[in-house]
């Protein structure tokens, strides 16, 4: 059969299109929930109707992402079983626990009070409509815990044995699973650029309307102070947070290399095209490899580094490829008579181009972003570390500031906006090719060391039948893709309604629509806060 | 009793409790175009479910979860063997969850209009095609030694199941008209009202022949029972919704879908998916379920949350129990 077309490169490519798909919604979904959920705090704390109005919009442009969050999420659950019934049989006993619980625990929390929420305005209580908020916003990430769970378990399978007479896997700690060191690590590498994406997403559009405001200024148009102090706050919650989980990312990726070099040593010297043990390991900057010979043909490298973040020192050997594809050759011959494994080298050699670049790409954007928050934060620093002719008020556009007394020339303060709002996508574009690293890096295996990704499709779905759904799916997230961007584009452009009043007393539990109206007859009651 | 009967048990609360709530919204989407005249009927419909829909289709995530967890092979079998019905419903489900959140962001024509026809067709298909896919199951399938399915999607539409897909279609239907009489003020209740007299009628014709069927080729003692508590659970919703007793009369038409959920999967019990073409084959209770360990981990996760989940959804409920009408949707007077 066409290698091309054979149905394990479809149902990968199915996969990788759809979960790379959901996951450009997932990030975003975690932490504008929690930063609209900081906004309504704020207000309902300090009755400011600037942080009422951020609330409505950041919460607007959630609800427009969390939707399509939702909907793509559905296929996930159910793909397994479609393209992936060997998988699902194999592992079944292990990995559907972590799955039924996101449902059960996560799922129900965030649809229930998201629908609580937008529709909830005029018919709960401040704190109470808040608090919902917030629960949807701890649903999201309990969500993200428990695939995260599983996933970590495809890496690093513990808490299970291999049943004698099944060849399955069969669990035997749960505890293990939902507590082994890869998902805390996965769990908090995924959160903080979670947040750094939900940062940056704020950064950019924030800027796009600041920049936009100082234009007219300087063309003396009109420019409206509410919207402006909205934005300006928005602005530097989404600079500290980029700065925060920036430096977050950047640790906890730390700490999950040193995780993999320990469990996935292929995965790692992969990233580094690393292709013979070496002691002390280098740091490649650059490399183009030739997998036939199985060395590279071009490389720029640091000395010492690979082992300095592999080890925490600048001596200590590192594996290359070739040695962990010889030894994974010999164990999966011994360990697995499970049919269809083979103990040749060269199969246990993950796409190293993907790899390598992948690494690079996601380290390259994530820590852009976290080096634009750093400047962004320090030029747009609070007044009082300003001299005070150079001082801007709350509902001001803040001047772009190097030193107490100095500002920026245009030229920078013009390219300082553009680049915020080019920047904003980059941790999208981060996390994607850290997912593709991650699971590519993996391969040939499905389950690391169990189970190879070729033996885990369905037998009984034709090509047929995967070629469609691939189809379908690709067609169908692409005009969507197309529908949403253009969708999100248009509320973000359109800024913050600030005319809108926050209510003016607190709604009364339950009560009819329209507020805190004394009646309570089905006939009367004002029209919905929101309506579909 | 064995946990994997809790379990095959449990399976059948969750579907039923996601027939039972996106039952109504499957009806209320396919009223859209039914009943509603004009723009603000449409919304008033839309606006019903709009706050629990959501949560509503977690139910089935829940369904899918849970049948993965606890009968991996149950899972396995049966989404890669109905591959494409699953398929069109999972791209019915993606396109109609982003029709009622997109619908009403652009004051456009077409746009809205568009979205709408999105919102009809994904809702109708899956009302239809879940009933296929159920009654497939309960009659049985080609499955092989392997527990892999060797049918084709022609397979699937035979005259059994294709009837099933009706029966769920209208029934769905009356469900939720039944709801929308329920939830809403003014001439659109009435005419509810109305619509869901005539869909009951038809809805009894067809479940009727559909469930003596189920009865006669696969049916036992306590499927009977399951049987006669869902014909006469479904005369009584029609002569509430007579009375104008809308809340007993959705009470019942409620009763109905649990009924036939509870006898179908009554009917089907202690196989799973009986296999067609050796009856050794078949996936079973006991075949197809996970470890006594991880039953027991996941009984105490779901006996711990179901009542949660029940607790917290109920309330939601309540918060919006209000009656929806014109005057209520904004920017129409």
């Amino acid at each position: 059969m066409n290698l091309a077309l054979a149905p394990e490169t479809l149902a990968r490519w199915q996969f990788g299109i759809t979960t790379v798909y959901h996951f450009l919604f997932v990030p975003l979904t975690i932490s504008l929930s929690a930063i609209t959920a900081g906004f309504e705090t704020a207000w309902v704390r300090t009755s400011k109707e600037k942080y009422f109005h951020a609330t409505k919009f950041w919460g607007k442009l959630f609800l427009i992402n969390i939707a399509m969050g939702v909907v793509t999420g559905i296929v996930q659950e159910f793909q397994f079983g479609m393209n992936w019934s060997d998988y699902s049989r194999f592992v079944g006993d292990v990995f559907g626990a972590p799955l039924a619980m996101e449902a059960l625990i996560a799922f129900f929390f965030e649809s229930t009070f998201i629908g609580l929420w937008i529709f909830g305005w005029d018919k709960l209580p401040k704190k109470l409509h808040c608090a919902c908020i917030w629960i949807v916003s701890i649903g999201t990430i309990l969500s993200a815990y428990f695939i995260l769970a599983a996933n970590s378990w495809m890496q690093h399978p513990v808490g299970y044995t291999i049943d004698p007479h099944t060849h399955k896997a069969r669990l035997d700690s749960i505890w293990a699973v939902l507590t082994q060191n890869t998902t805390q690590v996965q769990m908090l590498h995924t959160m903080t650029a979670s947040f750094l994406t939900g940062a940056a997403f704020v950064v950019g559009i924030a800027s796009f309307h600041l920049w936009k405001a100082k234009r007219k200024q300087a063309a003396g148009e009109p420019t409206d102070a509410k919207k402006i102090g909205v934005m300006r706050s928005s602005l530097r919650t989404g600079l500290v947070l980029a700065v925060i989980f920036g430096l977050g990312t950047a640790i906890s990726g730390d700490t999950l290399g040193k995780v993999m070099f320990e469990q996935q040593p292929m995965k790692m010297a992969a990233a580094e095209a690393l292709w013979d043990t070496q002691a002390p390991a280098p740091f490649s900057v650059f490399a183009i490899g030739d997998v036939a010979k199985g060395h590279n043909s071009v490389e720029l490298s640091i000395p010492g580094l690979l082992s300095f973040l592999s080890h925490s020192n600048f001596h200590q050997a590192v594996p290359g490829i070739n040695n962990v594809a010889k030894m994974e050759a010999a164990k999966a011959a011994i360990d697995l008579p499970l049919a269809r494994h083979d103990g040749n080298p060269k199969d246990y050699i993950p796409n190293i181009f993907v790899t390598f670049w992948g690494f690079r790409l996601m380290i390259g954007f994530g820590m852009s972003s976290f080096v634009a928050g750093l400047i962004g934060l320090w030029t747009t620093r609070r007044r009082h570390w300003l001299a005070p002719e150079h001082r801007t008020g709350d509902e001001e556009v803040p001047r772009l500031m190097l030193t107490p007394n100095r500002e920026m020339s245009t030229f920078f303060t013009k390219w300082s906006w553009r680049i915020s709002l080019l920047t904003m996508g980059f941790p999208l574009i981060a996390n994607s090719f850290g997912w593709i690293f991650t699971e590519m890096g993996r391969q040939p295996w499905v389950v690391y060391g169990l189970m190879k990704t070729r033996s885990a499709v369905s037998p009984g779905v034709s090509q047929a039948e995967v070629i469609i759904s691939m189809s379908v799916f690709t067609v169908l997230y692409a005009i969507l893709a197309v529908v949403e961007v253009r969708l999100m584009a248009r509320y973000a452009k359109a800024g913050p309604n600030v005319e809108e009043q926050p209510p003016a007393e607190d709604p009364r539990f339950g009560g009819p629509y329209g507020g805190a109206g004394g009646t309570v007859s089905e006939e009367s009651g004002k029209p919905m806060a929101f309506a579909y | 009793m064995h946990l994997h009967d809790v379990w095959f048990v449990l399976i059948a609360v969750v579907w039923t409790g996601y027939f039972f709530l996106e039952g109504f919204d499957f009806g209320i989407g396919i009223l859209t175009k039914l009943l509603a005249r004009d723009e603000t009927e449409r919304r008033i419909l839309i606006n019903t479910i709009g706050p629990v829909w959501d949560g509503n289709e977690v139910w089935l995530l829940t369904a899918g979860g849970a049948t993965f967890a606890a009968f991996p092979d149950w899972y396995a079998t049966l989404f890669s063997g109905f591959y494409l019905p699953l398929l069109l419903i999972l791209v019915c489900l993606i396109v109609r969850g982003v029709a009622f959140e997109y619908r009403a962001k652009r004051d456009d024509e077409r746009w809205k209009r568009n979205w709408e026809h999105a919102i009809f067709w994904a809702s109708l298909l899956p009302a239809f095609l879940w009933g296929v896919a159920f009654a497939n199951i309960v009659r049985g399938v080609p499955i092989d030694a392997a527990k892999n399915f060797t049918g084709s999607v022609l397979d699937l539409l035979n005259p059994y199941a294709l009837l099933g897909g009706v029966v769920t279609l209208v029934l769905f239907t009356f469900h939720g008209s039944v709801f929308a009489a329920l939830k809403t003020l003014g001439e659109i209740r009435a005419r509810a009202r109305s619509l869901a007299a005539v869909l009951g009628l038809v809805t009894t014709g067809v479940a009727s022949v559909f469930l003596l069927w189920t009865q006669v080729h696969s049916g036992n003692g306590r499927s009977l029972g399951a049987l006669v508590l869902a014909i006469a659970a479904l005369v009584l919703a029609v002569v509430f919704n007579r009375l104008g007793r809308e809340g007993w009369a959705f009470t019942y038409s409620g009763v109905t879908i649990a009924a036939v959920v509870a006898m179908l999967f009554l009917a089907l019990f202690p196989d799973v998916m009986p296999s067609t073409t050796d009856p050794a084959w078949s996936l079973t209770v006991s075949n197809a379920s996970s470890s006594p360990y991880t039953l027991t981990i996941m009984t105490w996760v779901a006996g711990f949350m179901t009542p949660v989940v029940l607790v917290y959804q109920a309330w939601t409920y309540w918060v919006f129990r209000r009656r929806i009408g014109a005057h209520h949707i904004p920017g129409t007077h």
